[in-house]
């Protein structure tokens, strides 16, 4: 019996070893967010469709094989070469647009940078490029050739929201979810709504996705 | 007021007892929410393309996810091409009915709204894609998205 009273345990500690494990799961659980290249069907066709005659300079054919190799407009390309040439394409800028829904004829497009050429695209919204590619092709050569599709794009309009709004188009999008969100920038929701719309009508993004050969 | 001023000077120790309780309550709580509910793979995990031009999925709960790859039991034969649907693989003449299923746990008002994410292992080919994506088409889930790593493509 040396001692009577229970000498009291220091708890002081304790709290810096929970908070250490609760850093450690903070760090090593990593939130799975799911990201990815995002599209959007078209509409199933009616039995009696007929689509739309469109020009032969108006569409920008990318083929892909079943050894993953390229053909883009007859020619043999590497992939990165293609955004390059798929800039070149849609900025050509060589006609006049589609007409407008209340029914004003097509305007010629004047912040194409493009070399006008008469035969390639008109203008970007008519540009449609076009990707077939082979059943046996490997899905990750075709998200390759998607995303360069993409970054073309991308380019394009970053290009022109800087030219008209001193910001890329990532930036504005950016300001314009911001701006959704907080309440406090209603006024300012509208003006970069009108914004975000003008660039994407500038520069559509038209990729269709051929039926594959087998 | 003399009664006050004859308190003792002198900082009292605070009492932090409780504080490795409410630490330990944070800790369960991000334990606990933090485990995913993952559908068993019944493929091998799909090593996912990477891309640079993704967007994020947003509204978890109106996601389905279909998996593509190769299939870990090698009785269903090797390649791959193996669709997931929930837990079972299964054929391309089955999404329809898997979308359809998806679609009664959401409002009627969320459903234009679903997107179906698709997770391809990058040697899959495009034709089982392709399969996939005209299946989608015939029962209107038009929203899809590609599943892919962040990273430079190059």
């Amino acid at each position: 019996m040396a001692r009577r009273e229970n000498p009291e345990i220091n708890a002081g500690s304790m709290a810096d070893i929970a908070f250490l494990l609760l850093i450690f799961f903070l760090v090593t659980t990593t939130m799975n967010v799911d990201s990815g290249i995002s599209k959007k069907l078209s509409e199933k066709p009616p039995a009696d469709y007929v689509p739309p005659i469109i020009k032969e300079k108006n569409i920008f054919e990318v083929n892909i094989n079943r050894n993953n190799e390229l053909l883009v407009e007859g020619d043999r390309m590497d992939i990165k070469d293609l955004k390059e040439a798929a800039i070149k394409f849609i900025d050509n800028g060589g006609g006049t647009g589609n007409a407008g829904e209340d029914g004003s004829p097509g305007k010629a497009c004047d912040y194409c940078q493009g070399d006008k050429s008469e035969s390639s695209s008109d203008h970007p919204n008519k540009a449609i490029i076009s990707v077939q590619s082979d059943r046996g092709t490997e899905y990750g050569t075709y998200i390759q050739v998607q995303n360069e599709l993409l970054k073309a794009y991308t380019e394009l309009r970053n290009r022109l929201s800087r030219q008209k709004y001193q910001i890329t188009f990532d930036e504005l999008e950016k300001a314009y979810d911001e701006a959704k969100k907080n309440a406090g920038m209603k006024d300012r929701v509208e003006d970069l709504r009108v914004k975000v719309e003008f660039i994407k009508t500038a520069y559509p993004q038209i990729i269709s996705d051929a039926e594959p050969t087998s | 007021m003399s009664k006050f001023r004859k308190k003792k000077k002198g900082m009292p120790a605070v009492n932090t007892a409780a504080l490795p309780d409410i630490v330990f309550m944070l800790l369960f709580f991000f334990m606990v929410t933090t485990t995913m509910r993952e559908t068993d793979l019944r493929i091998e995990n799909p090593r996912l393309p990477s891309a640079t031009e993704i967007k994020k999925l947003e509204h978890k709960s109106l996601v389905c996810t279909i998996y593509v790859g190769k299939a870990k039991d090698e009785s269903k034969g090797s390649g791959y091409n193996k669709i997931q649907l929930n837990d079972k693989i299964a054929s391309a003449d089955q999404v329809p009915a898997f979308i359809i299923n998806a679609r009664t746990k959401v409002s009627e008002a969320e459903i234009p709204f679903m997107t179906t994410s698709i997770k391809a292992d990058k040697e899959s080919n495009v034709g089982t894609i392709t399969d996939i994506r005209l299946k989608l088409r015939d029962v209107n889930a038009l929203k899809i998205s590609y599943s892919t790593q962040k990273g430079s493509s190059n």
